[in-house]
This record gives C-alpha cells, sequence and structure tokens, in this order.
C-alpha cells in the first residue's frame, strides 16, 4: 500500500495499482480482505492470553507455567486416574477373590480375560507369541502340557517368581551339561537320545542301542525324568514320552540338549505387575487352553 | 493481480491500437461480479401454500420429534428417536438397530438419492424449492427479515438510505430473532443424541456436556450464516446438486416454465390489448417483473431454465395474481415442459408422461431396496453368533496326542431380556467342547443379560478321529425356552498329513 499521491488507476480494472512497476508490468492494489486482516490481529491477541494462561515459554531450567495451572502430563494423569476409578469396583472384586472364583464368575472372567490379554501382549507376547503359541524353546501356553504345573496356582507362581530368575523363591531346575561337563561319552549321549525318542514311539535307526540308552537313561536321566520319562513338574522336567517338546524331537535337537543342558529364562513379574494384573494374567492363561483343573 | 499495460503500444502505434480495442473484450466490466442482493417479495398463492404447510410440517418434526416418548421397557430408554452414541444403539420408535446394523442407514441414503433422482425425473429441482432444508429455514429467515424491515420497496429503500435509529432498531430485532432461531435449531439437533428432557434441564443450568455446547455453537453459527446471509448463494454456488441434476434431467421433467408461446411479445396491456383488436399478435406478458421481483434466487424465469432456478414456484403465483387483475387466463408460468410448448406452437396436443423408462426404473430400484430393507428388518434375529477362531497357534497338539482349536465366540442378545442359550457344534462328531469358565461336562448354557453381547472362549478337541487339515464346523446356539437359534461357520484345523 503507497501513499495516495502514487496512485494510478488501471484503465482496464479500474482498480488503484501500488505504484510499482518492473518492466511494464504494474501491481494492482488489492489489499488482504478487512475481515481477513482482523482475525489475524485476534489470533495475535489470543496467542497473548494463551501464552499466560497454558505453559508456554521456556526458561532456563523450567518453563512458564500459566495461569491455569494446566499441563498435558497433568491431563494424562487425571485420565489414568479417572479410568483406574472406573475399573476400581472390578478390580476390588479380582483383588478380594480366589482365582477360582474369578474363574467360575463370567462378569468376573470376562474383566480378568480382557485385562489379561492386554498385559499378556504387553508383556508376554515377545517371548510367548502373541496368542501364546510360544516358539521353540519358549513354551506353547495353549496346549496341556506343563513344565511347572498348569493349575491356577502353579500358573501364578510361575508369573510371580519367573523361572531360573532372580527371584528369592524362583523355580529352578537344570539340565545338566552331560557333554560339555565330560559326564557322559559321546556314545552314551546318542544312545540315550535314541532311546528317548522311542520312548514317544519315534522313528529310531535299526542300528540304534536302546538297551544301552535305557541304561544310560536310568542312571543319569530317571532322577529328574522319572523311571519312565514321564517328567516331574517340581523340577520342571518336562514329559518325554508325549509328543510335545519344547526344543523340537530331532535327534540333533535331542543330542544338543543332552550334551549342552537347557536354563531357559523366565523374568519375576511381581516387581513390574501388581497382584491383581498378574492374578487377570493367571486367569488368561489357564483359559488359553492349556489350564488344569 | 497484475495487468499488462499497454500504454505503450498505444502511443507508439495509433493503428494497432483501434486493432486491439476491436479484438478486446469490453474493457469496463470486472472479472469478479460482486453479489446482487436480492430482496424477494412477498406473494400468495398455491405455491406459497403449498410451501408454509410443507415448512410447518418439517420445522415441526424436526424440533418436537426429540421429544415423543416410546416406551421399551426398563432396560432401553424411552425417546422414540435417539442416536446413542455412547452405547453404540439407534433408536427409530420400535426399530432398534445395533451398530453392526449400520448398512440399514447405507439403504437409507440409497433411497433417498434414489426418491431424489425420481423427483427430478417428475418435476426437476423440487426438492430444492419446497423440501431442502437451506429453502425451508431461509424461507423462515426471510419472514423474520420481512417482519422487521417490511417487505421489497421498505427494504430496499431503507438499505439505499442512511443509517436511522428506525433503521438499526429493525436490523438489530431482526437478527437477534435469525440468532434465536439458529440457536434452537442447534439445540434440536443435539436433543437427537441424548435424552431431551434431561439435557434441556442440563443445558438451563449450564451442566451439559462440553460436546452439547459446541455442536450448538457449530449448528447456530451455520444456520445463521447459510439462511440469514448466504440464501441462495448455497444453493447457486455450494450446492452440488444443480449440476449434478442438469445430468440426470429430461426434456419430459416438470420444470417451472415460462410458457413463451403464450407471453411473446411482450407489450403494456393498453398496447397488446391494441394489437389484438387488429388482430395481430400479442402476448400476455406485460413485462410487470412480478415474477423476478419474487423470486429468492433472483431468477428472471422468462430466460427459460436455468441453474439458479430452484423450482420453488413463487413466480407462478406472483404472475397468476396479475394476470388475475388483467383478466388473462392464469399458469403463464407453470410447471411445464419444453416441449410441449413446441407441441402447441405446431398445433399439437400437450404430451404428458409421467410414466417411462427413467421414473419406472427409479421407482423399481427404490422397491427393490426397500422391500429388501424391510424384509430383513421384518425377519432379523434377535440373537446373533459370530467367532474368531485363534490364529496363533491354529491348532495345538495335546499330550495324548489329540488335537485341539481355541475360538472366541460372540453372542448377541438383542432382546430387551436377559436369555439363556446353550452352545452346541455339528460337524465333527465326537470331539469334546469345552467353554471356559464352566466346569467339564457341565450342560454348555451361557446366561446374556438384557440388550447386550457376551463373549466366550470355546475349547474344541478332538481324540478318536483324524480330522482332515480343514474340516468344516458350525456352531449353533439355541434360545432354551424360544428355541430362537443363530449359526457361525468356522473350520477346524489339524495338522497337514503328510
Amino acid at each position: 500500500m503507497s501513499a495516495d499521491r502514487n496512485k494510478t488507476i488501471d484503465p482496464v480494472t479500474g482498480v488503484a495499482t501500488t505504484g510499482h512497476e518492473w518492466d511494464g508490468i504494474r501491481e494492482l492494489n488489492m489489499p488482504l480482505p478487512r475481515w481477513w486482516l482482523w482475525i489475524f490481529y485476534a489470533t495475535i491477541i489470543w496467542s497473548i492470553g494463551y501464552w499466560i494462561l497454558y505453559p508456554a515459554w521456556p526458561l532456563v531450567t523450567t518453563y512458564t507455567d500459566g495461569l491455569l495451572n494446566w499441563n498435558s502430563r497433568q491431563a494424562i494423569m487425571d485420565d489414568m486416574a479417572a479410568l483406574k476409578a472406573q475399573r476400581a469396583a472390578m478390580v476390588d472384586r479380582i483383588q478380594s477373590s480366589t482365582l477360582e472364583e474369578i474363574l467360575s464368575d463370567q462378569q468376573m472372567l470376562s474383566f480378568a480375560r480382557a485385562q489379561g490379554r492386554a498385559a499378556f501382549a504387553d508383556n508376554c507376547a515377545p517371548c510367548h507369541g502373541a496368542g501364546g503359541g510360544g516358539a521353540k524353546g519358549y513354551p506353547n501356553l495353549v496346549d496341556d502340557d506343563w513344565l511347572w504345573g498348569g493349575k491356577l496356582e502353579d500358573i501364578a507362581f510361575t508369573i510371580r517368581h519367573g523361572i531360573r530368575s532372580t527371584d528369592e523363591q524362583t523355580r529352578s531346575g537344570t539340565m545338566p551339561a552331560f557333554g560339555r561337563d565330560k559326564m557322559l561319552e559321546r556314545p552314551d549321549i546318542l544312545a540315550a537320545a535314541d532311546y528317548v525318542r522311542s520312548l514317544s514311539n519315534l522313528a529310531v535307526a535299526k542300528t540304534a542301542d536302546l538297551d544301552r540308552g535305557k541304561k544310560v537313561f536310568a542312571e543319569n536321566c530317571a532322577a529328574c525324568h522319572g523311571e519312565t520319562g514321564k517328567g516331574n513338574s517340581e523340577l520342571g522336567a518336562p514329559d518325554l514320552t508325549d509328543p510335545i517338546w519344547l526344543f523340537g524331537p530331532a535327534r540333533d535337537t535331542i543330542i544338543e540338549g543332552i550334551s549342552n543342558g537347557r536354563g531357559s529364562v523366565m523374568p519375576t513379574w511381581r516387581a513390574r505387575l501388581d497382584d491383581t494384573t498378574i492374578k487377570s494374567l493367571t486367569v488368561y492363561v489357564h483359559s488359553l487352553g492349556g489350564g488344569q483343573k | 493481480m497484475v495487468q499488462i499495460s499497454l500504454d505503450r503500444k498505444i502511443t507508439a502505434q495509433p493503428k494497432e491500437q483501434v486493432l486491439t480495442q476491436e479484438l478486446e473484450p469490453e474493457v469496463d466490466i470486472p472479472l469478479y461480479e460482486g453479489r446482487r442482493k436480492i430482496y424477494p417479495q412477498r406473494v400468495k398463492g398455491t405455491y406459497r401454500t403449498i410451501k408454509w404447510i410443507v415448512l410447518f410440517v418439517t420445522l415441526g418434526i424436526y424440533y418436537g420429534l426429540p421429544f415423543v416418548r416410546w416406551d421399551r421397557g426398563p432396560h432401553a430408554p424411552d425417546q422414540a428417536v435417539l442416536i446413542d452414541l455412547a452405547n453404540g444403539r439407534l433408536y427409530f420408535f420400535f426399530i432398534e438397530i445395533w451398530p453392526q446394523e449400520v448398512y440399514y442407514l447405507t439403504g437409507l441414503l440409497v433411497i433417498a438419492a434414489l426418491v431424489l433422482f425420481l423427483m427430478n425425473a417428475i418435476a426437476g429441482r423440487v426438492w430444492c424449492g419446497y423440501l431442502c432444508p437451506q429453502t425451508v429455514w431461509t424461507d423462515l429467515f426471510l419472514a423474520v427479515e420481512r417482519f422487521f424491515e417490511g417487505d421489497r420497496r421498505d427494504r430496499m429503500l431503507a438499505d439505499a438510505g442512511p443509517w436511522t435509529l428506525q433503521r438499526s432498531i429493525r436490523k438489530a430485532g431482526k437478527h437477534f430473532v435469525w440468532i434465536m432461531i439458529a440457536w434452537w435449531t442447534g439445540g434440536a439437533w443435539v436433543l437427537y443424541f441424548a435424552d431431551a428432557p434431561t439435557l434441556v434441564r442440563e443445558l438451563a443450568t449450564g451442566t451439559a456436556p462440553m460436546a452439547a455446547y459446541v455442536w450448538i455453537g457449530i449448528l447456530t453459527t451455520t444456520t445463521y450464516l447459510l439462511a440469514g446471509h448466504m440464501r441462495e448463494q448455497v444453493c447457486i454456488y455450494m450446492c452440488p446438486w444443480p449440476r449434478i441434476q442438469a445430468a440426470l434431467t429430461d426434456e419430459h421433467a416438470f420444470n417451472v416454465t415460462y410458457r413463451y408461446d403464450r407471453g411473446e411479445p411482450r407489450g403494456s396491456i393498453k398496447k397488446n390489448a391494441q394489437l389484438r383488436l387488429e388482430g395481430l399478435p400479442a402476448g400476455d406478458c406485460i413485462d410487470c417483473f412480478q415474477c423476478v421481483n419474487v423470486c429468492p434466487t433472483g431468477v428472471d424465469i422468462r430466460k427459460g431454465s436455468q441453474l439458479d432456478c430452484i423450482q420453488c414456484g413463487l413466480c407462478i403465483d406472483a404472475c397468476d395474481t396479475v394476470m388475475r387483475k388483467i383478466g388473462r387466463p392464469e399458469r403463464l408460468i407453470a410447471y411445464d415442459n419444453e416441449i410441449n410448448i413446441k407441441r402447441r406452437l405446431a398445433g399439437l396436443p400437450a404430451v404428458f408422461k409421467p410414466v417411462r423408462a427413467r421414473t419406472a426404473l427409479y421407482t423399481a430400484v427404490i422397491a427393490i431396496v426397500g422391500g429388501f430393507m424391510l424384509y430383513t428388518l421384518a425377519t432379523r434375529h434377535s440373537v446373533a453368533l459370530s467367532v474368531i477362531h485363534d490364529r496363533n497357534p491354529i491348532f495345538v497338539t495335546l499330550a495324548d496326542g489329540g488335537i485341539r482349536n481355541g475360538y472366541n465366540l460372540r453372542i448377541i442378545n438383542k432382546n430387551l431380556a436377559p436369555r439363556e442359550f446353550s452352545l452346541s457344534l455339528e460337524g465333527l462328531p465326537s470331539s469334546v467342547v469345552e467353554i471356559v469358565g464352566l466346569p467339564i461336562g457341565a450342560r454348555r448354557v451361557i446366561e446374556i443379560g438384557p440388550d447386550q453381547t457376551q463373549e466366550i472362549r470355546v475349547l474344541v478337541s478332538n481324540y478318536e478321529h483324524a480330522p482332515a487339515a480343514s474340516t468344516p464346523i458350525v456352531f449353533q446356539i439355541v434360545d432354551t425356552k424360544t428355541n430362537e437359534r443363530a449359526q457361525a461357520r468356522d473350520y477346524f484345523r489339524a495338522p497337514q498329513k503328510d
């Protein structure tokens, strides 16, 4: 916008020009609409009000708080508290109920399964899979085979204290490294592996020395896995006669296990999760399909 | 905006200047034409009466419907029409729509579009002239404007004159009433989303939810701006319908038409009377501009059909009034079409074909869609079952060699009373079906509260038969009292056999 004396009227449009000219091209004076400008000014004033009322300016170590004393972190905390309050009634019921009571009450079961599903996805799924299907070396939680027992109390204990974890009450049981620690000769290990496969009715080579394997098994393995190889959930020793394998039924895998031992770790969760969450998680895992009565 | 100057050429070569001027269009016309304010004049007549009736009925429904009660028993709201977003339910008198039945809304939209097409095939933009909310509210706002500021002439004179105290008071009164109407329009809108009497009480005491105030604010603003200030600009520039309509119309549709076969040549009453006496051609149109003055979109209908015309028929009423006064037959402007004008000019009788391929097709499709919706509505079940198969893992091998699949079943009870369902499985004999939470061997009966859904986890184990990699199965739930049932199909998966 220029001073009045510079204004010339453009003959074609009848609009005043700004007085600027470049190579014979002149610029029409078409200012922003008044209402637009006023809204622009209003937003500037608005922003100043915003600085005063809300957290805005960074200072050296802190920031301006704003007169309303509002901040987004507190807003989240309030929302979380409101959510907690909304769930409080059910959480209290879960807290004061036994695991069996939760399982047999449809309302509590639905709530526990929903809460358990969320906790499972956050904490357990990385190892046990999104649906609890497990992976090689990570137990499947959906079938009916359990290393440490599949009753509600067993599952809860395992979650709370972990396996070979840092917890004082942790479950611990070790498969020794018979090969690495020179406890067994190589031919004994091979024979034991063949014998273990035969326990599950898996095919073994005709040349396999099952008698020698049986003898090795009785002397070295039966202490934990039982005379008949049925396992022992007190020690976390797997049943070797069923078709379910933690690391797989391949001969090489079994030889590897006997030679170097096994000792997977599950962390203790009681420090990370509160009691009702662990209860919900227990019920959820139990309801995946493997839960024992 | 930048304009190339022609100065140099003009001074240097006068001959070319003449040439340039001839080639250039009228240089005085600005590229943008500002809005000409329209001052529609009051009119009386058949179509105006129809418009008033439509206005009262439609606005009456809009403002009154939230307060109609409908007793549904203790487990559901007793408002006849309610969109319950929080609980995902839509109530319309005896119909209750669940979120998964939102296709009824799709059906309604399809029918609405087809009805619009059908109306268009019969009488052009008749929707625009009578039923469109923009027209209805604009009509109401114009009536308010007329009440405060007088008719066309008074308003034009006042607007052309200086600001007087009286003019200020009248304008202020008009805007106040406009905003009150707009406010109540927004207010009525939110009443469809919550219990109306409760929400009115909350609004009055300032304890209503924030969303209610925000929506009232938005709708108050839009109503005030669209119906009060933008009026015909909405129809001409914002609304897509006139463009679509132009592509859908045909020569048989009745449009508000100036019968130029009767009206032309125009002339004054005296001149045309004289011409008639002499046996010379003389039209009925006396160029009084009443049809233009009453038009809410500022159209001169005598220029033929045009995009701006919303087919409201007020020009017909205006012209009829004039025709009666000058003793000529009515309906110089009427709902008519171009072919009939041509036929009359050629001495042929007029043709009216309301039933033609286009209208028959629209009607048939409306009937099919509507019939299908009614059928599904009448036969829909009050119970539904859906099933999700476990994906990870798809199946598990059990310690004893059996195969087990897990499923999450969701049972929907649409009745407003609690019910009991028993679950059974078909397609996989000699399998064990277990519902998590129920003791094994117990009767597989699930209780579900009124108007609720319940998710249950079902484990199916198969021992005896070695099932195929994929066996189709059917879950069935049966109401233990009424025998009403619902089914859901899925598959039982097992390891692929080599």
